[in-house]
């Protein structure tokens, strides 16, 4: 599994979708015959992955809201492992 | 504490323009039971009710659920309600502009069943002649940029086709194939000496979907639903009963799976008295096999109960004839004779075709 370069620009792919679950209080992502539970940082990432920024700038605006060590590193393998189920794709 | 349902299969109408011998639909299908469809705004309180009770993802079923004329409706209430829809359809008619409107709507997925990897077999199956609808369909959908799955029932008639059906989804352009076999509930169970698959079979089948994994890789996602009878151990059915699905029927039943509606020994409740939440939480249906105190032996003691819940109850009530039993297809269950048997009883006799005049001859419940 690689890690998407700082410079990619990823999008939660066509197929699947970001939801508000009210029951369980929590995001998920919603694709065909299945469902990824999210926890509150993991829906942040998401709902930045818009198409039109980059990694470096997705880490670089959710180090202005949390104060978390490894941002960059978790990132990325939060990304890679949803890219590997073709639930995020990189425009670039 | 009662689970929440993650999932709802809404079976819209069973009529249906196809007529393939393995429907899972019930032998009774065309009788009173199943014809009083619900309307518009009851199908919309039912979405209501299951997104509040927890429900996420949306199976829109039947019969054909494109026979139903309010479909785009129901699918932009379900989409104003935030559930992932899936459509699940033998496209039989289906035009370029219907499936449109229903993106429009809000759908998010589409399934397309082919019953085999040509025309001429497929149609046979079918009963109906149906392939070209179903390729100018995958096309339709393609171009309007919906998530295709492929499905296929598997049995004795078309197992050797399986190379053919991965490469035309791969052609087609799907993200996944559903080779499911046949799993023998409903025309399926009625028809099962017909349709039954040998171990020969079973194996080619397999290793060629191995070999596709491999060769395509993430480009399609090829899904294999074992078939039970060849099995050691029973399926985790449904994920447990009461757990995470439901099934409501044309006419407003609410059932635990789309096969248990044929369990005589189960109450189910219907939308049309009671609100889904009290069916889910408190009906005898729902409620007589969650968990595992229901449980007999060789269950009971067993380390897989938390893995396979003691498998399928419609296959105990069918086979074993006691929907309370261990699920024969277990090695462990005192009635996997009766499994082994079946696998023994492969018959060149003709398959009924799943049809409104078969359903009244056929059905115990019709016939009287």
């Amino acid at each position: 599994m690689t890690a998407p370069l700082a410079g990619t620009v990823p999008r939660v792919a066509p197929k699947a979708r970001l939801e508000w679950d009210e029951v369980r209080q929590r995001h998920v992502l919603l694709y065909p015959e299945g469902l990824v539970a999210l926890n509150p940082t993991a829906a942040e990432v998401l709902k930045l992955c818009d198409g039109q920024r980059a990694v470096t700038q997705i880490v670089e605006t959710l180090k202005q809201r949390y104060r978390a060590e490894q941002i960059e590193a978790e990132v990325a393998t939060f990304l890679s492992n949803l890219a590997a189920k073709g639930l995020v794709t990189y425009v670039r | 504490m009662v689970p929440k349902p993650l999932w709802l299969l809404a079976e819209l109408t069973y009529r249906c323009p196809l007529q393939c011998p393995y429907c899972s639909n019930p032998l009774d299908f065309a009788g009173r039971r199943f014809r009083n469809e619900l309307s518009t705004e009851e199908w919309q309180r039912v979405f209501k009710e299951a997104k509040a009770l927890g429900v996420l993802q949306l199976g829109l079923s039947g019969g054909e659920p494109t026979l139903r004329k309010d479909l785009e409706v129901l699918v932009r209430t379900a989409r104003d309600l935030g559930m992932y829809q899936t459509l699940v359809t033998s496209a039989y008619r289906l035009t370029r502009d219907r499936l449109a409107a229903l993106k429009d709507a809000g759908l998010d997925h589409v399934q397309i069943s082919i019953q085999a990897a040509d025309a001429e077999l497929s149609d046979l199956i079918a009963g109906t002649d149906s392939f070209a609808d179903k390729l100018a369909a995958y096309r339709y959908t393609k171009e309007l940029g919906f998530p295709l799955t492929v499905n296929v029932v598997l049995h004795r008639r078309n197992l050797h086709q399986v190379g053919d059906m991965i490469r035309l989804a791969a052609t087609l352009g799907a993200e996944r194939i559903e080779l499911a076999n046949t799993q023998f509930y409903g025309w399926a169970m009625h028809n099962r000496s017909a349709l039954m698959p040998t171990r020969e079979q079973i194996a080619a089948g397999w290793e060629v979907v191995q070999r596709e994994r491999a060769r395509l890789g993430k480009s399609l996602e090829i899904v294999w639903v074992l078939p039970d009878y060849y099995e050691e151990f029973p399926k985790p059915c449904m994920g447990g009963w009461g757990r995470a699905y439901m099934t409501v029927t044309p006419a407003g039943e609410v059932w635990p799976c789309h096969a248990a509606g044929r369990i005589t020994t189960l109450q189910f409740a219907n939308i049309r008295d009671r609100s889904l939440e009290w069916i889910w939480n408190e009906s005898d249906a729902f409620t007589r096999f969650r968990g595992d105190a229901w449980m007999p032996e060789p269950c009971r003691s067993c380390a897989r109960k938390t893995v396979d819940f003691g498998g399928c109850r419609c296959q105990a009530f069918l086979v074993a004839g006691d929907a309370a039993l261990t699920d024969p297809v277990c090695s462990l269950s005192p009635q996997r004779g009766r499994i082994d048997e079946a696998v023994a009883e492969v018959e060149q006799e003709p398959w009924t075709y799943r049809s409104a005049s078969a359903s009244r001859t056929s059905s115990p419940i019709l016939r009287g």
